[in-house]
């Protein structure tokens, strides 16, 4: 912390994660658990990792409405007491770096001192992202929308990446650049549900639309499953058995009116990170080229390109010239991205996944470790609002 | 190609009906008529849409309704092939196109372009609007669409 004074507003190694623990990664309705069970068995895993007591967590945080409540959770888990019980708002996977921060916040303001943060998500019990059913009318943003065939995320999302790929010249073989990146480190994951699967670039080519511009592997998976992690103060990251991974940097939000409706926000062609990004870049105290390993969300792959320019990885022209396979692929890439596989071939856990494998990076355990990996970058979903970002990082980076 | 069909796509999706509160209730009102509505704030001139209590730009509340050309420009499109609803279902490719209207503050709206489903479509290219009916429909509504002049 050179330089900063005990009184600066941030979160810069104040906290660590020690703990990361996940359930089984099944496609969607493929669980044979219960949503709520799979919370509890991904926050236990993430205890035995960490060699914590359960008992001890005093805080849960989620987003996007995480349907398994913190104060069921204490009960179930026959925690000693509740403290902080944190909830993102909106934002679909624009919440899961959020989370983490608002964990962090609250053990920096001394609201409690050991925080689970999760995301549980049982599509096959609670009805799918992909679809839009069961509805007979509707108000306010959807009006604007569904009945135009507006349904679901990727057409919801698919014409502002039409849009930012029209301004900037970016072809599609960007996006696939993306999805083969995510395919080609979910063969070396065995946690991975496309594990096994492998794509290139004629299956690519020649998979289905779903929207154009969005083939089939430029959309995300959908799964069941839950993934958590425990956050703690630095001061008592020493006392687990892991390599902690400190919280370097986080910031959420989105620009001036991003949430007008019926997309009406001034600057539309974004992945939300225009305001985002610098003050992740400021906390942390680092650069783009300081980050070793990027996790980028991927609803789509589109949204990754935007995400990873907004975050001065390149300059929206350079797309074409820096998205290669090459480049973003462990462990020698320029930028290896989404190392587990990610939301596209690991497990759509949305986005969860990949801040625990940003933990991976930072500790030396990914089954595709990055050649520098001590700064190690997670964006969350691109193109919602509010979204969010954080920097973990090693010791030797306090 | 046959006769266009009064609608672009199938029955059985979600029908729009202004929220409880009746915020967007001058809107749905002015389709039924053949009118298009969008808030103008009576104090600044600033356009809103979607709809809002308020102006965001001087925090007037209620932007008054004010009766606008249905014309605009592409700004951004997408051929959908994927039925994500059931009433799609073996429907095949359709296009939803994002328009702005200059005349209208650059405000922007959703709505299908009709014509040939595979048409190539270009961004800043004119379009007019076409109101689509559904009197028939419970609640009955009416959709803004758009086609090439």
């Amino acid at each position: 912390m050179t330089g900063r004074g005990r009184d600066e507003r941030t979160l810069r190694g104040r906290v660590a994660v020690i703990g990361i623990g996940e359930t089984e990664y099944y496609r969607h309705g493929g669980s044979p658990d219960p949503e709520f069970k799979l919370a509890l068995k991904a926050i236990l895993a993430a205890c035995e990792d960490a060699g914590l007591d359960p008992r001890e967590i005093d805080g849960f945080s989620s987003y996007s409405d995480d349907r398994s409540e913190a104060s069921r959770l204490a009960a179930a888990l026959g925690t000693h007491r509740l403290r902080a019980a944190t909830m993102q708002w909106g934002g679909g996977g624009g919440g899961c770096c959020a989370a983490v921060a608002n964990a962090a916040a609250a053990i920096v303001a001394g609201l409690a001192d050991c925080v689970v943060v999760f995301r549980s998500l049982a599509q096959g019990q609670y009805g799918r992202f992909g679809q839009a059913g069961g509805i007979h009318t509707v108000s306010g943003e959807r009006s604007y929308l569904m009945p135009y065939g507006v349904l679901a995320p990727p057409q919801r999302f698919a014409m502002r990446v039409q849009r930012y790929m029209h301004e900037h010249g970016v072809r599609q073989e960007a996006l696939r650049a993306i999805a083969l990146a995510s395919y080609h480190h979910a063969q070396a994951n065995p946690r991975a549900v496309m594990h096994g699967k492998p794509l290139d670039v004629e299956k690519y080519d020649a998979s289905r639309w779903i929207v154009e511009p969005f083939h089939l592997y430029d959309c995300c998976m959908e799964n069941d499953g839950a993934a958590a992690l425990v956050l703690v103060s630095a001061e008592r990251a020493a006392e687990f058995r892991n390599k902690p991974a400190y919280l370097l940097g986080a910031a959420f939000g989105s620009g001036h009116r991003a949430a007008a409706t019926a997309h009406n926000a001034p600057l539309y062609a974004t992945a939300s990170f225009d305001t985002v990004a610098p003050d992740l870049y400021r906390m942390a105290g680092v650069g783009p080229s300081d980050v070793g390993v990027v996790q980028a969300y991927e609803n789509f792959t589109g949204g990754v390109v935007m995400a990873l320019a907004e975050h001065g990885f390149f300059k929206p022209e350079e797309a074409n010239d820096f998205l290669t396979v090459e480049n973003l692929i462990a462990p020698s890439g320029r930028l290896p991205l989404n190392t587990s596989g990610g939301n596209l071939a690991e497990c759509y856990m949305h986005g969860f996944e990949l801040v625990l494998e940003a933990v991976r990076q930072v500790r030396g355990t990914s089954t595709n470790p990055a050649r520098r990996s001590d700064v190690a970058m997670v964006i969350g979903g691109p193109m919602v609002s509010p979204a969010s970002d954080l920097i973990l990082g090693s010791e030797a980076t306090l | 190609m046959s006769k266009p069909s009064a609608r672009y796509l199938p029955a059985g999706l979600p029908i729009p009906v202004a929220e409880p509160d009746g915020l967007s209730a001058p809107y749905w009102q002015g389709l039924r008529q053949g009118k298009l509505l969008v808030q103008r704030c009576g104090h600044c001139n600033t356009w809103q849409f979607g709809p809002e209590w308020l102006c965001h730009r001087c925090h007037a509340f209620d932007p008054a309704w004010t009766e606008v050309a249905p014309r605009g420009r592409i700004f951004s499109w997408e051929r959908a092939w994927h039925p994500s609803h059931a009433a799609l279902k073996g429907h095949g490719p359709y296009i939803a196109v994002l328009v702005e209207l200059p005349q209208a503050g650059g405000v922007r709206m959703v709505g299908n372009l009709l014509g040939d489903p595979e048409q190539a479509v270009a961004i800043g290219a004119d379009v007019e609007g076409v109101f689509e009916h559904h009197l028939e429909s419970d609640p009955p509504y009416s959709l803004l669409q758009w086609r090439r002049p």
